[in-house]
């Protein structure tokens, strides 16, 4: 029997998988991006999970409303991307340095 | 609870999102060129949302007449007084900032309507009593504020401010949600009323979790250490006129939300996050005052600045009551004056050509060029500083006062000798400005609005300020009962 406990395993692994992508990553940003989407889907599944087990709407409203916003998110940073890469010919993570202290 | 009552409940949103969609229509018909009256029209409808949510501070309004939308959102005194400023600040930021945008032609209609989207957004985080209200206000200033930071798009700074508050934002807004589900499973409501009930029998390991996932997210939000990476590199790389909005209304926004967070829907639960507000209250104040030891840049500096006072303001907060609550209320009121006054002045900063001088040093003996600015950058620096006769020091007054009363002894005193710290790159500054050989930088002409909204600002700061503070503590007072105030 699968349990909520599972889900709640799964959803932390992929939300660590996430996280540490942002990290770790020292490549491309357009890894971050695909990172962040990997955290909301990892709430998703979180807020599904609760959802069935508790016999509440709420969570499946809510993960409705989170994949909404994740699309816009998504559109605005490939956007802030787009005008970062015409300025400065590169998308590496390791080049994003121009301010530090 | 019927429909229209939460129609009139919210109709500052109202207000705020009809006049957002109009404007964009405006500016998709009129282009660039209709920029100038978009300005004036979101100013207009700033003030008019503002006049529409302050009945419900004077009125003290609290309890179940202030719900909407079965429990969603709620219209009270602790969510009318953060609007105010919140509103207030966006209109003074749309104000100073055509005179910004004006020598590299980067104003453009598009700007007014973020503003006034993101102003809606902050408004709905302090109004938020459900975490999906929470969550979707918190996005809605994100998303806006995201396009802000980038907006001038040919500087290379701004486009990187952009990437980098759009990464770590989108990163903090994930541990946040990540934390809201673990709590909506561990409790089974998302409202902070249910939150608040369910928690009453003791706290489960998965709601700790929640808890602790939640205030990770919350204190990026707000830039406290140890998450406050972003701040600088935000406040220094977006355009200062968009730094003036982060630092005053999205500051308000998001200490608002983390209040409403704690105070509300954990606020039986304060002896499992009080540990974790105490320490990164004191470590924003200490590494706030270290970090803007070395700065050349002052932006940045004011960035540390920033992170430095939301250490203050969360010591009001360790101590979880009413005097607490007010008292940083009472901070936020002075912080929003003085983050205006001092980024306006910054705003003031140009060159012969109308570049802006962000350099501290170029700053030298400014007091012999510019006596005029130069007094009201030291004034600004002094009341940041919290050195008594100036206003500001009543804000740090309060806090300390409130967490002395609350026995919080050893926070209250490594707070106070950590504020002597950050009293020294304050001083520095004035040192520059009224000491060092005059370098002569700064010979821009300055805009008329510019000047009014410094001599407003200061004015505040200066010792008259003290005139306020009985008319601002009782609004203070009934905000922040409203906020404590349950059913």
């Amino acid at each position: 029997m699968i349990g909520v406990e599972h889900y709640v395993v799964v959803s932390s692994i992929l939300f660590v998988l996430g996280v540490l992508g942002i990290f770790i990553n020292r490549k491309n940003v357009i890894v971050i991006l695909m990172s962040i989407e990997l955290i909301l889907l990892a709430v998703n599944i979180n807020l599904v999970a609760f959802s069935a087990f508790l016999h509440d709407l709420t969570g499946q409203i809510f993960a409705m409303f989170v994949l909404t916003v994740a699309a816009g998110e998504a559109a605005v940073g490939l956007a802030i991307l787009v005008i970062y890469y015409r300025g400065r010919g590169t998308i590496a993570v390791d080049d994003v340095n121009q301010m530090k202290g | 609870m019927d429909w229209s009552h939460s129609l009139r409940l919210i109709a500052p949103e109202e207000t705020l999102s009809i006049a957002g969609l109009i404007l964009l229509l405006l500016a998709a018909w009129g282009g660039d060129k209709a920029s100038r009256l978009i300005s004036i029209l979101a100013v207009a409808a700033l003030v008019g949302a503002t006049a529409l949510v302050a009945p419900a501070l004077c009125g003290g309004a609290m309890g179940a007449d202030t719900s909407a939308f079965f429990g969603q959102f709620r219209a009270d005194a602790f969510s009318s007084y953060a609007k105010i400023l919140i509103y207030l600040s966006a209109a003074v930021t749309l104000v100073v900032a055509p005179a910004f945008f004006e020598r590299t032609a980067a104003m453009r209609a598009e700007f007014p309507v973020l503003i006034v989207f993101a102003a809606l957004g902050s408004g709905m985080m302090v109004s938020a009593s459900d975490l999906l209200t929470l969550y979707v206000g918190l996005e809605m200033n994100s998303l806006a504020a995201y396009v802000l930071a980038a907006f001038v798009r040919t500087d290379g700074r701004s486009a990187e401010a952009g990437l980098k508050y759009f990464v770590l934002g989108a990163l903090a807004s994930g541990i946040l949600l990540f934390g809201m589900s673990l709590t909506y499973g561990f409790t089974g409501t998302t409202s902070f009323d249910g939150i608040n009930a369910a928690l009453a029998g003791g706290l489960s390991n998965g709601a700790v979790f929640g808890i602790v996932f939640m205030l990770a997210g919350l204190a990026f939000k707000i830039s406290a250490v140890p998450f406050h990476m972003w701040t600088p590199d935000v406040y220094e790389g977006a355009p200062t006129p968009v730094t003036t909005f982060f630092a005053t209304s999205g500051k308000v926004a998001a200490v608002g939300l983390t209040m409403r967070v704690l105070l509300d829907a954990f606020g039986d639960q304060a002896a499992a996050w009080r540990q974790i507000i105490v320490f990164i209250a004191l470590a924003s104040i200490i590494v706030g005052a270290l970090g803007a030891i070395g700065q050349k840049n002052i932006k940045r500096l004011m960035a540390y600045s920033s992170i430095n006072n939301v250490g203050f303001i969360l010591v009001g907060l360790a101590t979880a009551n009413v005097q607490g609550a007010s008292a940083m209320l009472f901070y936020m009121a002075l912080y929003v004056a003085m983050s205006l006054g001092g980024f306006v002045a910054i705003l003031m900063l140009k060159d012969e050509a109308g570049r802006p001088v962000e350099d501290i040093q170029s700053l030298g003996g400014l007091s012999r060029t510019r006596p005029g600015l130069a007094l009201a950058l030291a004034i600004v620096m002094f009341s940041l500083a919290g050195i008594p006769p100036l206003f500001g020091f009543w804000g740090k007054f309060l806090v300390f006062q409130a967490a002395v009363e609350a026995d919080l002894m050893a926070l209250a005193f490594i707070g106070f000798a950590a504020s002597v710290i950050g009293a020294f790159y304050y001083l520095k500054v004035v040192k520059i400005i009224y000491f060092d050989e005059p370098v002569n930088a700064v010979t821009g002409e300055s805009d008329v609005w510019h000047k009014a909204i410094l001599v407003v600002t200061c004015l505040i700061m200066s010792p008259l300020g003290y005139l306020l503070t009985r008319w601002l503590s009782g609004l203070t007072d009934t905000a922040a009962t409203a906020l404590f105030f349950t059913s």
